[in-house]
């Protein structure tokens, strides 16, 4: 369950954090400023009042989204306006001379850009991106405020019923660390095979 | 044959080139002198299209670059480019670099693309690293693959944009050299330069360009040891 949600999360959050920063990159004044609210809203502001906005805040708009849909729209606003940034960073790393370079060679832009410039950004962004990834799963346990039984609200809902309190979060707690790990040597072993230069 | 007529080139308010016209005969060296900011590079760009003209036109084996019509990724295979930063990919090996663009822009299948590098490689002397990443290289080393590369596309013309300012003084020469043996094997080419001495070894004839306009043009022997024009003396003047 933390898995699901958290790995939708990310995707969504790749996704958005994309478009969020092709737009802030666009240099188009009448949607730049939608962008870069988004990204400082999310980058600046608590995680846990941004999920319990699409919560609560909705909420008192009339709009009621279940917790599922809570938990994966807050992580997602969240991923997306880290990563947006992330990725602003990855494509200003690589030299605009690279991508004319690759034209010059009569590649087109699209070519250009799955060839030479996105495998470049890829390696640029691929350790932060882990990181959101960790991130990503260890904010899902916040879930448990907005009611959605991920990890951590599961343990609490057992650990509640039968008192055992301690023990029910260092299981969760041990499994969280066992995810992150995973996570991360899974993150290692793909780079090295990804990134031989 | 290159043919560059009258073209006018502004970025904002700034008007980088003046009417430029020059021709390149098949076969042919050319070297470009001149001072920064004088538009040797935007008028190299906009020989492949990689920058637009504002007017005039420039006709590449009769094909007009700037037409609506014009395929310009087909029409850069037939010219190749060299840019001052040596443009190596760094996600791809040696071979990798060269290979790339005749796999996916000319179609060869992989067995003939890397045939086509391998030889390319042999022909700028880098047959030694071909599994190398370009990290590993020299500068000079990473901008004869860059030669390669563009080679490997098989075109009548290569463009070189100062393509050995950015080096280290020890590695001019190896750069230079292949330039040599290009023009020796009968390449047309248009090199901006300020190497005077290379200018006056290989080329055919020099511009001289200054403030968006070519100031003088002829064989070395009168723009470079001869030069008519008050500005290009000085110029030269400036430079040794
Ligand atoms: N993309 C651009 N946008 C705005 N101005 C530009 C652009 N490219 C070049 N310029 C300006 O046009 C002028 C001519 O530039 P260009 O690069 O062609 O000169 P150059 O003769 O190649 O000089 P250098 O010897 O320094 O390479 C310069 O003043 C430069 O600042
Ligand atoms: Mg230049």
């Amino acid at each position: 369950m933390t898995m699901e949600v958290a790995v939708l999360a990310m995707l969504l959050g790749v996704l958005l954090g994309l478009a969020l920063a092709m737009v802030r990159m666009s240099g188009n004044r009448s949607v730049t400023w939608f962008a870069v609210g988004w990204i400082e809203l999310a980058r600046n502001t608590p995680a846990l009042l941004q999920l319990f906005f699409f919560g609560f805040g909705l909420g008192a708009f009339g709009l009621h989204l279940s917790p599922f849909m809570i938990v994966l729209c807050g992580l997602s606003f969240n991923n997306a306006g880290y990563l947006a940034e992330t990725f602003r960073g990855g494509f200003n790393a690589v030299p605009p001379t690279q991508l004319k370079a690759a034209r010059s060679l009569g590649m087109t832009l699209g070519q250009s850009y799955i060839r030479i410039v996105i495998p470049q950004v890829l390696r640029v962004v691929y350790h932060p991106m882990t990181n959101q990834m960790v991130w990503s799963v260890l904010m899902s346990s916040l879930a448990m405020l907005v009611g959605y039984r991920e990890l951590a609200g599961e343990t609490q809902f057992l650990a509640s019923k039968t008192y055992r309190i301690f023990e029910f979060f260092l299981v969760a707690a041990v499994i969280y660390y066992l995810m992150v790990k995973l996570i991360l040597v899974g993150s290692r072993l793909l780079s090295w095979r990804l990134f031989r230069y | 044959m290159i043919e560059v007529k009258g073209v006018r080139k502004s970025f904002g308010d700034l008007e980088v080139l003046k009417g430029i016209d020059l021709v390149v005969e098949k076969g042919e060296v050319i070297s470009v002198i001149g001072a920064s900011g004088s538009g040797k590079s935007t008028m190299l760009y906009c020989v492949n299209a990689l920058e637009s003209i504002d007017s005039g036109h420039i006709i590449v084996d009769g094909v007009d670059v700037h037409s609506r019509d014009t395929n310009v990724n087909r029409l850069r295979t037939n010219i190749g480019m060299v840019f001052q930063q040596w443009n190596s990919f760094p996600h791809l090996t040696t071979l990798e670099n060269v290979a790339l663009a005749p796999r996916i822009v000319l179609g060869k299948s992989k067995q003939e693309a890397l045939e086509i590098a391998r030889k390319q490689l042999e022909h700028v002397g880098l047959v030694d690293k071909l599994d190398v990443y370009p990290s590993r290289m020299s500068g000079g080393q990473q901008q004869r693959l860059a030669i390669a590369r563009a080679l490997a596309m098989e075109p009548n013309y290569m463009l070189f944009d100062e393509v050995t300012s950015a080096l280290d003084p020890e590695l001019v020469g190896e750069v230079l050299d292949t330039l040599r043996l290009l023009s020796d094997e009968g390449m047309s080419m248009i090199v901006v330069t300020h190497e005077i001495g290379f200018a006056r070894d290989v080329s055919d004839r020099v511009a001289y360009f200054h403030e968006g306009k070519i100031e003088e043009l002829g064989p070395p022997s009168q723009v470079l040891d001869n030069p008519e024009s008050q500005q290009t003396r000085k110029f030269l003047a400036n430079v040794r």
